[in-house]
């Protein structure tokens, strides 16, 4: 007992330090893990909400007479015939029936700019496949513009109504319009408008007044010859700002400032000034019969806070989508097009069906090089092929090239398969043969790993009943290997998917119009995948690109989930205890 | 006649022509001269000759390291699967050289099987492990003959009455000492000649190795068995003929009584008293 106890002191004495750094070492873990699952959230919170708005769509039904002088022109049914048609005019037609006050080539392109003319093709497709719809009336539905949609998805523009009661005489001749209230009802926003240039006034004040202070400090004669300028544009912009702010001046709005809009019935005018402190105001005329005056009781005051030279919709094009929508022919409806079609320029028809086919045409042929070769190659390695130094020398490359930048495997194939070989360029096969080098030294290595952890013993006891090393290893050591060889494989492929560098090389970031064929043939059409669409969409200027940009990168977790869910269901399928 | 029905009748036959346990004299199953193994540059075992005879147990003991393993796995070039390992000499099983290039090993680990240190069944069903070997080599014309391999194997090996029902569970739920009887069973299945046994209880409860120890003198009246152990205790219970190896080389051979009450080698009888070792 005596002489334990002074060990027992010591052990006692470094005791407390080793449950300190257990517990910190505890700590670190929980935090990091703790941190992952926040930014995951975080990342996936995102993407989802961004991703939200590409999911529905405000789609336009409008019952559409397909004249025959139209649609076919040489008159004769002809399927020649009917592709010269022009339907676009036909879909003009049809909406024009909605809005037949509208006249003007402006008004016009304003009207017909809230939806693409590209959708005039798919009812082209409709007639030449049911030459019977000619001349007569079909309702025919298709998406309204990005910037329409994503104004009814109240995503760009601010407004408010405000229903009015009181009395309020409209005059109207030709485009300009003349209001006459009884009371100031317009005063108060008048008001809060002038505030809000006074406020803008001040700002440029107070640029201009940093401006000047800059250039004063610098020494840089052409530098303080810019400041200067600068507070030059800014005091003009207060002067101009002052003038219109002037008391008793006629308030005028510009394209600067927020519009305001009264509506009464389908009249609707956009005011230019407000005269008269309130009462009186002349207006641009939106929408009305060109006839039209009278006095109304009831009415409504429609403000449009952002004001129309930051947006991209003019305050005309809302007043026809929103009395479409009132009319209940615009719709917001799951947005099917984002998987039916492949990609367009016009965010409203991009999809990603395209990509899609693309990912899973390329994904078939890595999956079918890249596996069966690498797994191939393993088990010769590990197996098979003699420890000698042309076997190291394998080895060592084949470890280095799991670490060469991938990109480079794109050079490769650019230089061997297209130059060398004449493939074709952007197709599933090139795209698939080049992701294959990249993901085998992935497979390979993993393969290796997972052989060599099948205990010798096996080997040995298949061997000890006069198998031969062939049998021992497909009958014993392959099946036991196999849960490994497929993470592996797995980890390596699931790279591959989410591979943009490589494919830039092979002409695989073309913007492909067409989904590629979803069979045999559909190997050398030319198609993309889903991470360059991705990559493609990131880039696009339409914000509404933005939302797809976040529901095409939703689909790509989605495909990787169930790629790696299929692995983990054959993994357990051949795990086996030993 | 089946190949399993022609194995079958060669057993018997063995039986009848090699041993003859009233005369005391043995055929000579298993004979080597001059067997060396290198690993690399290192020499594991130098010279060794040995007469084993037919139809008995031999134990090899000797202190760790001394090359009874490795001379156990020349003589059914297991030592092959080494790489950097060389076999040198001659070894003869029934006259017919082992080493020699015309023989194959699958068709000589078919004649000499093995039971190794640490129970190792494959991880299959406990039928699919004993049915396994006379797969490969077609023993079994139809699946009623290869449940006739797997029931007499099993039942040689003593393990029938207590996995009968339950042939389809994995032969690695077994206890130790059942997973080694079923080795065992699984080395027998292919009807071999020899059996190799390196140290096969060593990972086993005396319980265990007592059934083991009983089966090993079964076994005897229709195999060839050669025993590596640690045990001289096993040794003199289980074997005939005991061999004593010590740094590479055979020290002694012969009976297993006379080795262990009348050693002629100073380092026999120091091994064997627990001097070293």
């Amino acid at each position: 007992m005596s002489k334990l106890a002074p060990i027992r002191d010591a052990v006692m004495e470094r005791l407390p330090q080793r449950h300190r750094a257990e517990q910190r070492f505890q700590a670190y873990g929980l935090t990091a893990i703790t941190l992952a699952v926040l930014f995951l959230t975080l990342l996936v919170g995102s993407i989802l909400t961004q991703s939200l708005a590409a999911f529905t769509a405000h789609r336009l039904t409008l019952p559409v007479t397909l004249e025959r002088e139209l649609v076919d022109p040489r008159g004769d049914g002809s399927e020649a015939s009917l592709r010269r048609g022009s339907y676009n005019a036909a879909l003009q037609a049809a909406l024009r029936d909605q809005f037949p006050t509208v006249h003007g080539v402006g008004e016009l392109r304003e009207l017909f700019g809230i939806y693409s003319a590209i959708n005039a093709s798919r009812l082209l497709t409709d007639v030449v496949n049911n030459p019977d719809l000619v001349g007569q009336s079909v309702d025919f539905e298709f998406p309204i513009s990005d910037d329409a949609d994503r104004y009814l998805k109240g995503a760009s523009v601010s407004e408010r109504q405000i229903d009015m009661n009181a009395s309020l005489s409209i005059e109207i001749a030709g485009n300009v319009a003349r209001l006459e209230a009884q009371e100031a009802v317009l005063a108060p926003f008048a008001d809060r408008l002038r505030q809000v240039m006074a406020d803008r006034a001040n700002r440029y004040a107070a640029a201009a007044e940093a401006a000047l202070a800059s250039a004063r400090q610098t020494i840089d004669p052409d530098e303080r010859e810019i400041l200067e300028a600068e507070a030059q544009r800014a005091q003009m912009r207060v002067q101009q700002l002052n003038e219109r702010l002037r008391p008793g001046a006629d308030f005028l709005l510009g394209p600067r400032e927020p519009s305001l809009l009264v509506r009464a019935g389908d009249t609707i005018v956009r005011l230019t000034s407000i005269t008269s402190g309130g009462r009186e105001a002349t207006g641009e005329v939106l929408l009305a019969d060109q006839a039209w005056s009278g006095s109304v009781t009831r009415w409504s005051f429609w403000e449009i806070e952002t004001p129309a030279a930051t947006r991209l919709i003019t305050d005309r094009q809302m007043v026809f989508v929103r009395l479409l929508e009132e009319r209940g022919l615009v719709r917001n409806a799951f947005n099917a097009l984002l998987f039916t079609n492949a990609d367009s320029r016009e965010p409203e028809l991009a999809g990603v069906r395209g990509a899609l086919i693309g990912t899973i045409l390329t994904m078939v042929i890595t999956i079918f090089l890249a596996v069966p070769v690498g797994v191939g190659a393993a088990i010769y390695l590990e197996e098979f092929a003699p420890r000698n130094r042309l076997t190291r020398l394998i080895e060592v490359n084949i470890n280095n090239l799991a670490a060469v930048p991938s990109i480079v495997f794109g050079l490769l194939g650019l230089a061997v398969f297209i130059n060398a070989f004449g493939l074709p360029r952007s197709t599933p096969l090139l795209g698939g043969m080049v992701l294959a080098l990249m993901t085998l030294p992935t497979v390979i290595i993993s393969s290796r790993a997972a052989l060599k952890a099948v205990p010798p013993s096996i080997r040995e006891a298949a061997l000890g009943v006069g198998a031969s090393r062939t049998q021992a290893v497909f009958h014993h050591v392959l099946p036991l290997a196999m849960p490994g060889m497929l993470t592996g494989s797995i980890i390596g492929l699931a790279q591959a998917l989410g591979e943009t560098a490589p494919l830039l090389m092979i002409g695989m970031v073309a913007f492909v119009a067409d989904a590629p064929n979803f069979g045999f043939t559909g190997f050398t059409d030319p198609s993309t995948v889903m991470p360059v669409q991705i990559f493609i969409w990131s880039t696009s200027a339409e914000r509404a690109f933005e939302a797809r940009t976040a529901a095409a990168i939703l689909v790509l977790l989605v495909l990787m989930v169930l790629f790696n869910a299929v692995a983990i269901y054959l993994r357990r399928k051949y795990e086996r205890r030993w | 006649m089946t190949a399993y029905e022609k194995l079958q009748a060669g057993a018997s036959v063995r039986q009848e022509t090699l041993y003859h346990p009233v005369e005391g004299s043995y055929t000579t199953k298993v004979a080597t001269k001059n067997v060396t193994v290198h690993y690399g540059d290192k020499s594991a075992l130098n010279g060794v000759s040995i007469e084993i005879p037919a139809c008995t147990v031999t134990s090899f003991i000797g202190p760790s390291g001394c090359g009874k393993s490795t001379f156990l796995r020349s003589i059914n070039r297991m030592n092959d699967t080494i790489d950097n390992a060389r076999v040198s000499g001659s070894i003869l099983i029934d006259g017919e050289e082992v080493n020699d290039r015309n023989v194959d090993p699958v068709v000589l680990r078919a004649r000499v099987g093995m039971v190794f240190q640490k129970p190792n069944p494959f991880p299959k069903t406990i039928y699919e492990n004993v049915a396994y070997g006379p797969r490969i080599h077609g023993l079994a014309a139809d699946k009623d003959q290869l449940d006739a391999i797997v029931e007499t194997s099993l039942r040689k090996a003593g393990l029938w009455d207590e996995v009968a029902d339950r042939l389809d569970q994995p032969g690695t739920s077994l206890s130790g000492g059942q997973q080694q009887r079923l080795v065992i069973a699984r080395a027998i299945a292919v009807n071999p000649e020899v059996i190799l046994m390196d140290e096969p209880c060593s990972a086993l409860d005396p319980i265990a190795t007592a059934r083991i120890e009983e089966l090993i003198d079964e076994l005897r009246e229709n195999y060839t068995l050669i025993i590596v152990t640690h045990s001289m205790a096993q040794a003199a219970r289980v074997s005939q003929m005991t061999a004593f190896f010590h740094l590479g080389s055979l020290v002694e051979y012969g009976p297993t009584e006379e080795i262990f009450t009348n050693p002629r080698d100073q380092r026999t009888q120091d091994y064997i008293t627990g001097r070293f070792g």
